[in-house]
């Protein structure tokens, strides 16, 4: 257990030390919104249709271009080995690692979206489906990403390739995160459901993705 | 582990064939290695020292025959990449592998001098120091059998002469080596094992 829980502390330390690339992701998500609130001008009604979708969509985008971080590094540097030698199972190292990248993605977005849901004109009572969306969604986002990162934990410049892979994976979370944060917003009474198979899609991927993830790395450890 | 317990662990290969790229580079390799024994696996560029030694420690699946080892969590793996992270400093790294390792940090810090360094970043270490802050992890690990590949590159003279003298004190205690090295190194009574491609 110490060593679960030693994977995730380092691994967001490391997410913020330099080159980590949390703040990077961070960043984007800010500029992402920054300019589409730039392109669509002074329409503040249309804004506030459209924020949740935007806002869904930069938090996945920001989250893709981090996921390459998260095995890769530990194979160049031969740390990889290290984990499979100890801690028990790979798969709950796999799992500690997206929990890990959770809290330096997921999360660090979710705790910048108040400030950024000023810029889309989200009013108040809208703002809480979001955030809750985005707490039971993002985790998801990291889980499945993690596990096309070790996939791809040998190959130089996957960054593309992990896109390719992640994103009809994402289209779930994706369409019932953005579903759920609108819902919510409008008072429509499928907010509830839309959540409810938001949290399925991420517990779903809680499941599978540190298994197969164990098993991808198990294969790109030669 | 504490100074007075002694391991007693044998890790054993049968038959085993490894392969690299799909191609079989060696085969037939038949090995045991018990309390206080060491091998030395050489041969030239390519033989297949590094892939044997990844079969060995259970990172790399067999392409036949089959790796046994008497006791679970017994085998610590050293390959020519040092296994930290260059953005922390050489007291996380060291810190974090006693977590993994569920050791303590205790002498693997002084074994090979690393107090000058301790708060430096591995990244602004020379590559001599960053081998010897890979190689404390082997002490650091509490393991019974250390697997090494190239243990003495980069590493000068004293260096070497404080890693032999730590592997003679390893296998007092009833601990085992295998390791890969073109460079003359000083382990009285080791078995080599000549690899060609």
């Amino acid at each position: 257990m110490s060593g679960f829980l030693a994977v995730i502390a380092r691994d967001v330390r490391l997410a913020f030390r330099a080159g980590g690339g949390a703040l990077q992701a961070a960043a984007f998500f800010a500029l992402t919104i920054v300019l589409f609130a730039l392109a669509v001008g002074p329409d503040l009604t249309l804004m506030s249709e459209i924020a949740a979708p935007v806002l869904w969509t930069a938090a996945l985008l920001a989250t893709l271009i981090s996921l390459e971080q998260i095995y890769r590094p530990d194979r160049e540097d031969g740390s990889l080995d290290v984990l499979a030698e100890t801690n028990g199972l790979l798969a709950l190292t796999a799992l500690a690692k997206a929990i890990a990248h959770w809290i330096s993605t997921g999360l660090l977005l979710t705790a910048a979206t108040p400030v950024l849901a000023l810029l889309l004109n989200i009013e108040g009572d809208a703002l809480w489906p979001l955030l809750l969306s985005l707490l039971i969604g993002a985790p998801g986002l990291s889980l499945i990403g993690s596990f096309a990162a070790a996939l791809t934990a040998a190959l130089p410049r996957a960054g593309l390739l992990i896109a390719i892979i992640v994103s009809p994976l994402y289209a779930p979370i994706l369409i019932f995160g953005a579903g759920a944060a609108s819902a919510g917003a409008a008072g429509d009474p499928q907010y509830s459901a839309n959540l409810a198979l938001l949290g399925a899609s991420s517990l779903f991927a809680a499941i599978f993705s540190p298994l197969a993830s164990a098993a991808a790395l198990r294969f790109n450890l030669d | 582990m504490p100074d007075a317990a002694r391991y007693n662990v044998t890790l054993s290969a049968r038959d085993l064939a490894v392969a690299r790229g799909g191609r079989v580079i060696v085969d037939g390799v038949n090995l045991s290695v018990g309390p206080g024994e060491a091998v030395i696996f050489r041969g030239p560029n390519g033989a297949g020292k590094t892939t044997l030694l990844r079969a060995l420690a259970g990172l790399l699946k067999p392409v036949a025959g089959e790796v046994t080892v008497s006791d679970e969590d017994q085998t610590v793996f050293c390959g020519v990449l040092n296994g930290g992270k260059p953005t922390l400093t050489v007291n996380e790294n060291l810190r974090f592998w006693a977590a993994l390792y569920s050791a303590r940090v205790g002498e693997a810090r002084a074994a090979f001098g690393l107090e000058p360094v301790e708060r430096r970043p591995m990244r602004e270490l020379s590559t001599g120091y960053q081998r010897r802050l890979g190689l404390a992890r082997l002490v650091l690990s509490g393991r019974a059998i250390w697997i090494v590949d190239e243990p003495t590159a980069g590493l000068d003279t004293a260096s070497t002469t404080a890693f032999e003298r730590l592997l003679a004190e390893h296998r007092a205690r009833g601990g085992a080596a295998i390791l890969a090295t073109h460079e003359p190194l000083e382990a009285p009574n080791a078995r080599t094992l000549e690899l060609r491609p």
